[in-house]
């Protein structure tokens, strides 16, 4: 393989690190059945207060305790409102993204355009040598482990461990769970609240780390496709990751494209995620989709059904009627 | 039970003063007195008779957009694609102001109808999108940013002025393109006018048709709207075209009126605006027209505010944010206190013993 294609695969993978963070902890507050729908507004102002903290402590860590922080915060008022005061999270989660939007710009006003630290890289010994693989996965830095690291732990948790059973089960079946002795209530805070700690790390590593620095509506829009996507990898940490990675893959071949194509507006390339993005979501709960299956061959019925149709935990966003 | 009738009644004011704390907070802490600024703001819109009617001006789009949303959050949907729809009205109202010169009433009729037509049609996208399995949230955002991108295209390309300019607009409509204006202000009375009765017809249809009636169950109850025989596709693809209808007729008014030429930030997030300001009047048909106003007041004083002390306009976003927020969260007390006590009512009746170490705050 030639050395441009893996630094284009590279660049890919560096890209697609925060949006795998996001995606994983928002796919955390969904399985417990709470929609945090304040992704974009909170991905915003941690990316602004993690630059902004790194920048004047000079502390990577500060920086993205920092986002993890103001998400974690975001998080709780979303709990809060749905959970305590049985608002509609949506609403919330909705409010929310336009304030943390105007909060970034507001606070962030004397901070555009500056230089600030940024994540080391970290070549694993030994492993970087692999052929193809090692310059991909393994000569990143810190961040782009802890997002793989943390994809393969999600998975696990979710789907292998004994209390991801229990997190499953309050998303699912909550009312059978709180019978069982599940606290579903404080499970889904917690859970809330960790998930939108991670969606705050994957804010500031934006701004720490894939484009350093802070500019307003810096990240604009990559928090709906993060929500966009956990839809697509139907709540799976391992197929959210999978769609983020094509989604980064899909904006390098744009701008491959573009460089090969400039006579083809630019335009065209920015409407690509968005196209992407309604295709996407037609393909995995449209009609058309369970059209197509319905009319394959029955042996391909199963596979095809577990391919492309998603279903979302069956009490998302429902309220748990304790007694 | 009579101590608390007062707190109700003056409970409502507890958000909204709760606000102005935070925010004031937030200007002490950048080091501008909250005098000096909510003072800038209130001068920014009430000092001249041409500010107010700037602040007007600003208002009726965002009341279009705000009336439209009415009838999808009575139908129970979540109209985010409004920011679209009040996008592609201007997109449709710039098509007719560029392409034709006809006499200036038959002239602006064409180019409101078209705005009010490309409204409903990036609606009419968002529902059909939602009949195959979309949620509206997010066909409708992705629909708002191909409406931005489809914007800066058309500015960049087709639409280009021809001397080549900048990226930012295009050649500034003919004067018979433009809705008649008062004086040098950007208030247009006629479009006041379409404002009202566009409204007017929100409330007849909310209030007084059996269609009103036939939202209202499928925006409550789903389930039995459909054994009523209610057809929810049917009734939320309508609810969907009349809203975008109206978002396009306010993006129309707001190209023709507020600007002379179609701009990159055509909407500015009105629509989103429009959002914020049915949640804070609290889906209240005739709260909705003061509550825009007072957004509209705030958002335009800010831009005073920003070149009177170099604070960021985005101060009275945040303003408005934190109040839709605070009055979302904590605006009803009833329904805090009587949720408080359906749970501890269904928690006694399940764990007698856990209910006695919380109890004692209650009554």
């Amino acid at each position: 393989m030639d050395s441009q294609l893996i630094a284009i695969l590279a660049s890919i993978m560096l890209q697609a690190s925060p949006l795998i963070i996001a995606v994983c902890g928002e796919t955390l507050s969904e399985r417990a059945g709470v929609v945090n729908l304040s992704l974009d507004g909170t991905m915003l102002l941690s990316a602004m207060t993690g630059f902004v903290a790194g920048y004047l402590s000079g502390s990577l860590i500060v920086g993205f305790a920092a986002g993890a922080a103001v998400g974690a915060f975001f998080a709780l008022i979303v709990a809060f409102g749905h959970l305590a005061l049985r608002q509609s999270a949506v609403a919330v989660g909705f409010v929310l993204t336009l304030l943390g939007d105007s909060l970034s710009a507001f606070l962030g006003q004397d901070f555009t355009r500056l230089p600030g630290p940024k994540v080391p890289k970290l070549p694993i010994p030994i492993l970087k040598d692999i052929p193809i693989v090692g310059p991909i996965f393994f000569n990143q830095d810190a961040m782009v482990y802890f997002a793989l690291l943390l994809m393969a732990f999600c998975y696990w948790y979710i789907f292998k461990s004994r209390p991801g059973l229990e997190l499953r089960s309050a998303g699912e079946r909550p009312e059978a769970a709180f019978a069982r002795g599940v606290p579903v209530r404080r499970l889904r805070y917690v859970y809330t609240v960790i998930g939108g700690a991670l969606v705050g790390i994957a804010g500031a590593a934006y701004s720490l780390d894939v484009k350093i620095g802070w500019s307003e509506g810096a990240t604009r829009g990559l928090g709906w496709i993060a929500l966009a996507i956990v839809i697509f990898g139907g709540w799976s940490p391992l197929r959210g990751a999978l769609g983020a990675l094509m989604f980064g893959a899909t904006k390098a071949l744009a701008t491959v494209l573009q460089r090969t194509f400039p006579e083809v507006s630019v335009v065209a390339f920015n409407a690509l995620p968005w196209g992407l993005m309604i295709l996407v979501l037609l393909a995995v709960s449209g009609k058309f989709t369970g059209r197509l299956i319905a009319n394959a061959p029955p042996r391909l019925k199963r596979p095809l059904r577990q391919l492309l149709q998603v279903a979302p935990p069956a009490a998302l966003g429902v309220e748990l009627k304790e007694g | 039970m009579k101590g608390w009738a007062w707190l109700e009644r003056i409970w409502p004011s507890v958000p909204i003063l709760s606000a102005l704390a935070l925010t004031s907070l937030l200007l002490l802490a950048f080091g501008t007195s909250p005098v000096v600024a909510f003072g800038a703001i209130w001068e920014g819109v009430f000092s001249t008779p041409e500010r107010m009617l700037t602040a007007l001006a600003f208002w009726i789009p965002l009341l279009l957009s705000a009336a439209g949303l009415l009838v999808t959050f009575q139908a129970g949907l979540w109209n985010i694609g409004i920011e679209g729809q009040f996008i592609l009205g201007a997109l449709g109202a710039s098509w007719v102001a560029l392409s034709l010169h006809l006499p200036a009433p038959l002239q602006i009729t064409l180019e409101i109808l078209a705005g009010i037509a490309a409204g409903a049609l990036w609606a009419g996208v968002a529902a059909l999108l939602k009949r195959w399995g979309v949620h509206e949230i997010f066909g409708g955002l992705a629909l708002n940013n191909l409406a931005i991108i489809l914007t800066n295209y058309l500015i960049a390309g087709p639409w280009q002025p021809p001397e080549g300019g900048s990226f930012r607009g295009t050649v500034p409509f003919h004067e018979d393109a433009i809705l008649p204006l008062l004086g040098s202000t950007r208030f247009s009375p006629l479009s006041l006018v379409l404002a009202a009765f566009a409204f007017g017809l929100v409330v007849l249809a909310l209030r007084n048709s059996a269609w009103g009636l036939r939202l209202k169950a499928l925006g409550r109850n789903p389930r039995s709207a459909f054994l009523l025989g209610v057809s929810s596709n049917r009734e939320a693809l309508l609810a969907m075209l009349f809203c975008g209808a109206l978002a396009g007729l306010g993006g129309a008014v707001r190209v023709l009126s507020w600007f002379d030429s179609l701009r990159q930030s055509i909407s500015g997030g009105i629509g989103y605006l429009a959002l914020l300001v049915v949640m804070l009047a609290a889906f209240r048909l005739l709260w909705v027209p003061l509550v825009a106003f007072f957004f509209a007041a705030v958002l335009n004083g800010s831009i005073t505010l920003q070149l009177r002390t170099q604070l960021h306009s985005s101060l009275g976003d945040i303003l408005t944010g934190v109040m839709v927020l605070f009055v979302l969260l904590f605006g009803d007390p009833l329904r805090m206190r009587g949720l408080r006590k359906a749970r501890k009512a269904s928690l006694s009746a399940d764990r007698p013993k856990a209910d006695e170490a919380t109890s004692p705050e209650e009554s």
